[in-house]
């Protein structure tokens, strides 16, 4: 049985989370921000089921594809949007954009954008629990691209070796870049690929943020309990492209429409009464979530932008000679 | 005082501040050496690395610590990363800095960027400790310096000490240094020896030092060098010519200070560099030499450095590859002509 709080708790973010990236998609198309985006739409319910059975100072690495992680984690959504528009205020005070969202002081160790950097740098934080006797959680989220690279591989093989009880999240979601996953794999199931390091594994459905949150939270439990690493491969669709702006020729309408089916906003919204949410509850969220949402973009469009000199800043905590202009 | 090798004084700088600061740790490919044979052969260091440095660690700190990992560079330095920004000082041994390349993306993208590009909110306290050099008939794979390769990259430090006392005062600072430092070992140095205080202090990051003062021409000498450059001076002084020796130590930062004061005394500079020579420390301090003590110079910078190709093996090869005692002394006699 889930608490009431953190049910209206699940609603608000996976609901900011689409709303927030269908209005990138528009700023995307307008033109109006600078670089590269990368939306999640069709992955709001791993994002939020895992997150939901994590504290927020536990440890979490994301990727490229990070807005829904950072969101979910609990990252100041002005400061996300201010980001992503290049503004002093950005979370990363301008330096990081759309593919380094992260917030340290939220327990987040970083957003990649190399594919598989995560894995091997939440075994360290993990590491440093072990060592330190802590029991924060440890989880890095990848795509299923990931599953291929050698950093990905060398870092479940020390988890398994040093009995590390971190939690390995690879959102399947059909598409490595722009290729299929099943061209890629060279497994009947992604998650197969960890019988070579004896882990364990689970696949659930990523779609559901229910399902998402059991199975993260059984998980947590289990790692701990077995002082080992475990593996996740949650099931999704990824309705964006690889990138905002990609034509997405690659991706069959046919399969478009079928996964729609199982959109997980869809799912959540027929899953609310089972979990005590009536129409006008639900309504509240969905207007709340939006409201938000608007009022970030507002925010991030008022703000500064850095001096140019700042790019100077903080490239070491100390560093006695000057840093060249 | 104690007279030290390089490697003993290295073990004494480990030790030190594994027992100054419980959160240091130490990861790396056989750095104890025998796991998993403990119970047959009665060892439980029996390496200590290839070289031996690391050794008794493990005795004396335990497995917890003191980690052995695979050979998976990557993922152990990614590791340390990850444990560096969540309170621990990891360690990590790069075997020869010939491997950098398996586990590049984990120094260049993340170790040197999380705090610049993630807000500065994190810092990334470790140490990458690595062998480096030619000489050891050890081939084009175990032999490079690339000190150039990471001095490239912002947000990471390089030290490159060339003698015992350098050795242990520069190491005990990059382990208390809040970033990712580079530490290059000459696998050459190793068995040399000087004398080091039992409490000798760390030796601030970004210090150079003069090593022979002199007069007549300015020999700027990286690590190994810096036994070329003493020599080819002392054979010098016979003949009347002074050197001014200076040792940068740590090459970011790097100390131009220190080496724009000697140029302006002697007007007459050669780099002396074991590196191969396109965009390397040697053609580094050349152009800031020339930016900023174009009129203080009496002649071109001499540079000195390795042919522009891999190490190769064949002794008569290799010590052709190496820059020479008598490189130095020819290149000071054409400068001191001028």
């Amino acid at each position: 049985m889930i608490e009431k709080e953190k049910i209206n708790w699940i609603y608000k973010k996976i609901f900011t989370i689409r709303f927030f990236e269908e209005r990138i998609k528009k700023i995307a198309k307008e033109k109006t921000v600078p670089g590269y985006l990368h939306t999640c739409i069709g992955s709001e319910a791993i994002c939020v089921g895992v997150m939901a059975a994590l504290n927020q100072d536990d440890w979490i690495s994301s990727t490229y594809r990070n807005h829904g992680h950072a969101i979910a984690k609990g990252c100041e959504l002005n400061e996300i949007t201010s980001e992503i528009y290049g503004r002093k205020t950005g979370i990363c005070k301008g330096r990081g954009g759309s593919m380094h969202i992260s917030d340290f002081s939220k327990g987040m160790l970083g957003s990649f954008g190399i594919v598989a950097a995560g894995p091997a740098v939440v075994l360290g934080a993990a590491l440093q629990e072990k060592i330190n006797k802590s029991n924060k959680t440890c989880v890095s989220f990848f795509g299923d691209g990931a599953i291929h690279n050698g950093a990905f591989h060398e870092a479940a093989g020390l988890a398994k070796l040093w009995n590390i009880p971190m939690i390995f999240v690879c959102e399947n979601n059909g598409y490595a870049e722009a290729t299929a996953t099943d061209w890629h794999l060279n497994t009947k199931e992604l998650s197969d690929i960890t019988k070579a390091y004896d882990m364990l594994s689970y696949i659930g459905d990523g779609n559901n943020v229910f399902e998402v949150y059991d199975i993260t939270k059984k998980s947590i439990n289990e790692a701990k309990q077995k002082n080992t690493p475990i593996f996740l491969e949650f099931k999704n669709y990824r309705f964006s492209g690889q990138y905002e702006g990609d034509t997405q020729l690659y991706q069959p309408q046919e399969e478009i429409d079928k996964a729609k089916q199982n959109d997980p906003i869809k799912l959540a919204k027929e899953n609310s009464s089972k979990y005590g949410l009536n129409k006008n509850d639900l309504e509240k969220i969905i207007n709340e979530a939006k409201e938000e949402v608007d009022k970030a973009f507002d925010f991030a469009d008022t703000q500064p932008w850095p001096q140019p000199e700042d790019a100077l800043e903080e490239v070491y905590v100390n560093y006695p000679v000057e840093i060249k202009t | 005082m104690t007279i030290k090798t390089v490697k003993e004084a290295i073990n004494d700088a480990l030790v030190q501040s594994f027992e100054e600061d419980k959160n240091v740790i130490l990861m790396g490919e056989d750095i104890a050496g025998g796991k998993g044979r403990e119970q047959y052969q009665g060892t439980q260091d029996a390496w200590g690395g290839p070289f031996g440095v690391t050794q008794g660690l493990y005795t004396k700190f335990g497995g917890e610590r003191v980690r052995d990992t695979t050979i998976a560079e990557a993922g152990f330095f990614g590791a340390a990363i990850g444990a560096a920004m969540t309170g621990l000082r990891p360690i990590v041994e790069l075997m020869y800095v010939d491997f950098a390349g398996v586990c590049f993306d984990q120094m260049m993208n993340q170790a040197a960027k999380v705090r610049y590009m993630f807000g500065g909110k994190q810092k990334v306290p470790m140490v990458v400790r690595t062998v480096v050099g030619a000489g050891f008939r050890a081939g084009s794979e175990h032999s490079q310096t690339l000190y150039s390769l990471y001095t490239h990259i912002p947000g990471l430090k390089v030290v490159a000490p060339y003698d015992a006392y350098d050795a242990k005062g520069l190491l005990l600072s990059s382990i208390k240094d809040d970033d990712p430092v580079i530490f290059m070992e000459h696998k050459r140095l190793y068995m040399t020896s000087c004398e080091v205080p039992d409490d000798l202090k760390p030796i601030p990051l970004g210090k150079g030092r003069i090593r022979r003062e002199g007069s007549d021409v300015t020999i700027i000498a990286i690590q190994r060098m810096n036994l070329f450059a003493e020599e080819a001076a002392n054979e010098l002084e016979k003949i009347n010519i002074s050197c001014e020796i200076v040792d940068p130590r740590t090459y970011s930062p790097l100390d131009e200070e220190l080496i724009f004061q000697s140029v302006k005394k002697t007007g007459k500079v050669i780099v002396v560099d074991e590196s191969n020579p396109k965009c390397s420390l040697a053609s580094e301090i050349t152009s800031l030499i020339s930016e900023k003590c174009f009129s203080d110079l009496k002649a071109a910078v001499i540079k000195i450095t390795a042919p522009h190709t891999p190490v190769p093996f064949s002794p008569p090869m290799e010590d052709f590859y190496i820059p020479s005692t008598k490189k130095i002394i020819d290149a000071v006699k054409k400068l001191k002509d001028v």
